[in-house]
């Protein structure tokens, strides 16, 4: 069977003083019927990469195969079988849900009833309502239907799920698995990494133009070593007040620890074996006479995958560098 | 399904235009309306009516109250009085047309006749009337004797009144602003909103999308071009004096070429005042070169070729020629040449350098 995409070297260099480098060579090969997600912070070349998969940017070097076929000779035929949501595209508001299903529709040699769609995406109650009356999840909704009107094998979100409430976001993902369970293939770009661990088979993480790691989400945070994250915050008491607060790595070395670090103003402790490594951080932290102000145990997650390779945590800027 | 007519990419598109239009009450309003509220306002600034009252004004000094009392004597006269620097002012000042001065005699002292200084522009049409006018009703107060026999006979004709020239100007216009303003904007307003680069992810072909965009100006076109020619007919009396089947081919082949040059304008640019400026830097030579509201004839002769190359200019001259004195295909075949020429080069050019991104 042909991969649904499959990049070999890509790069996409924008011109500019400087020039900014957005893709720098990345490699890429997603299996048919698979959700793959694509993960990263602001400006990691997410879009970029997508846009070129999608036939909307050419790339500096290297190409992008799309179901075994070339943008440079079968771009035509692509286009019959993808469906895409751009990550910044505004319908004509004057126009009707299904006014817009229907113009999309007309595109496509064999596509699906604009009605049917919007039943898959539940907006019947909205389908004679204006692009311009509806909510901001609701108008996703009609984006990844315009995607879907053509009845495509492959489907290009670009983070379909940004600024929507949870609600909202479950809908999207009910879409999307219904897709995928149809024998669909998709490609989603998110920011948010419980959504890819709940929605993608695969992920590839991004960071500034090159895949940092890409694998299944569990096998990427059984790579960790790390089951369990404890965050946890302390002060000094009354009277040591004056004292410096204690280094960052503050509990590193202690028994089930694997690592310490500061994760936006939280501190972090990587451990295998929590009922082992609290006991001997509420020791720690009674002999150096601090206190505790907060405790929290959770599973690893791939945003733990991110920092573990980035080297900082995703809600970090990404283009100072800053590393920990 | 696709084989129907109305699922055709080119169908749909056109659609979602129209109702884009038609669903903008203000825009349906203003591009309707704007050209009405033009015509009527220079049609009654210019209605002609027989010509107005002449005003002139006479320098104070010896001899002026004999002066005025005998300009009087012209029912369409209106003489006022006045010191030789208000005189001026007058006259600059466009309140009068002409100043006659009466000056100290050299002539016939004999016969007690004064002599008259007339001063007037004589770039000034009504200036120079004014001048002719009242030397005659001198002249003749005077004892001047004509010595042919003349007669005058009146022609005020629908069809020759600037009215009747107005007219197609205006469509002419209307075609341009409608054509460049209209597609130029919607352009550019889809390339900001992504809308473009969203359709170029879809196996939508170029050409149907170039076609809708100019096909659904073309029809938002004919209601105000007929709205015009009715009011102006209704209110002025405007008549076509050709046949209806050329104007409306005329106005059909007028609203592709607009619409050609106003996507050719918007093929490239990307923000909304970048092609405001563009729109403005094609539109400008044409609202003053292309006899909109005078006849381009009147530029000096080296420029007469750049002017009839123009794309409104064969327009307005060929409306002109159908709508005033009745001309038929035959005779306005070059001006069609060239408003096909600009509609097809327009869009082939805008296909080959648009931007969809
Ligand atoms: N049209 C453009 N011109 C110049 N530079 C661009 C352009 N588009 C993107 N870039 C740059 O390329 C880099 C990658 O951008 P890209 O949009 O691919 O990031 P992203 O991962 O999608 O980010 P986000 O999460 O914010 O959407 C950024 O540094 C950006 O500034
Ligand atoms: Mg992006």
């Amino acid at each position: 069977m042909t991969h649904a995409i499959e990049c070999r070297q890509l790069t996409k260099v924008w011109p500019g003083n400087p020039p900014v480098e957005a893709v720098r060579g990345i490699d890429l090969v997603i299996e048919q019927g698979l959700c793959f997600g694509v993960l990263g912070p602001n400006g990691a070349g997410k879009t970029t990469t997508i846009e070129i998969c999608e036939g909307l940017l050419t790339a500096t070097s290297g190409e992008a195969l799309v179901l075994g076929k070339s943008w440079n000779v079968q771009a035509s035929e692509i286009r019959e079988q993808i469906g895409i949501s751009l990550q910044e595209s505004r319908l004509s508001e004057k126009l009707s849900v299904l006014e817009t299903l229907t113009l999309f529709r007309s595109f496509y040699r064999n596509g699906l009833d604009p009605k049917e769609v919007i039943a898959r995406v539940s907006l019947q109650e909205k389908m004679h309502a204006s692009i311009k009356s509806l909510s901001g999840g609701q108008r996703q909704r009609v984006s990844v239907a315009t995607a879907l009107v053509g009845n495509p094998r492959l489907l290009f979100l670009d983070e379909p799920t940004t600024g929507l409430d949870p609600q909202s976001r479950r809908e999207l993902w009910r879409i999307i698995t219904d897709f995928r369970e149809g024998g669909g293939t998709v490609l989603l770009t998110t920011h948010y990494m419980d959504e890819a661990e709940r929605l993608c088979d695969r992920v590839a993480i991004f960071d500034r133009g090159r895949i940092l790691a890409e694998d299944s989400p569990r096998k990427l945070i059984a790579d960790l070593g790390v089951e369990h994250v404890v965050e946890f915050s302390v002060a000094y008491t009354k009277d040591h007040h004056d004292r410096e607060q204690p280094a960052e790595t503050f509990g590193s070395g202690l028994p089930g620890v694997i690592s310490a670090r500061m994760e936006s103003g939280h501190r972090c402790l990587s451990v295998r074996e929590p009922h082992v490594a609290i006991p001997a951080l509420l020791g720690l932290i009674s002999e150096q006479q601090l206190q505790l102000t907060s405790l929290t145990t959770r599973q690893a997650s791939l945003e733990d995958v991110f920092v573990h390779y980035a080297g900082r945590s995703l809600n970090d800027s990404g283009q100072e560098g800053v590393s920990a | 399904m696709r084989d129907s007519w109305k699922m055709h990419p080119v169908t749909q598109l056109f659609l979602a235009r129209f109702r884009e239009f038609i669903r903008q009450p203000e825009a349906v309003f203003w591009s309707y309306v704007f050209p009405l509220v033009m015509m009527i306002a220079l049609g009654l600034a210019f209605r002609s009516e027989p010509l107005e009252a002449i005003s002139i004004a006479v320098q104070e000094g010896p001899g002026a109250e004999t002066l005025i009392s005998l300009l009087k004597k012209e029912p369409s006269f209106v003489v006022s009085g006045g010191s030789a620097e208000e005189c001026r002012r007058q006259l600059r000042a466009g309140q009068s047309e002409l100043i006659v001065v009466v000056e100290p005699s050299v002539g016939q002292i004999a016969a007690g006749l004064p002599d008259y200084q007339y001063v007037f522009d004589p770039t000034r049409p009504g200036s120079v009337h004014a001048r002719n006018m009242a030397d005659d009703v001198l002249q003749r107060a005077a004892g001047r004797q004509d010595i042919l026999n003349t007669s005058d006979q009146e022609v005020t004709e629908p069809g020759s009144r600037y009215i009747d020239f107005l007219v197609p100007g205006l469509i002419g216009m209307g075609l341009m602003g409608g054509g460049v303003w209209g597609v130029g904007f919607a352009i550019v307003d889809m390339r900001i909103r992504q809308l473009l680069k969203r359709f170029m992810g879809t196996p939508m072909k170029k050409p149907h999308f170039i076609i809708a965009m100019i096909f659904s100006r073309m029809v938002f076109m004919v209601p105000e071009i007929v709205i015009v020619l009715i009011v102006s007919r209704l209110l002025f009396g405007v008549k076509n004096h050709g046949s209806y089947a050329t104007v409306a081919l005329l106005i059909v082949l007028g609203a592709f070429e607009f619409a050609g040059i106003g996507l050719l304008i918007a093929c490239r640019a990307r923000t909304l005042e970048a092609v405001s400026g563009l729109m403005n830097l094609a539109m400008v030579p044409m609202w003053i070169g292309s006899g909109i509201f005078f006849s381009a004839k009147r530029f000096p002769e080296f420029v007469q070729p750049v002017v009839d190359l123009l794309p409104l200019t064969p327009l307005i001259a060929a409306l002109r020629h159908v709508m005033q004195e009745g001309a038929g295909l035959l005779l306005i075949l070059p001006e069609l040449a060239i408003i096909c020429i600009w509609g097809v080069v327009t869009f082939v050019v805008a296909l080959k350098l648009f931007r969809w991104e």
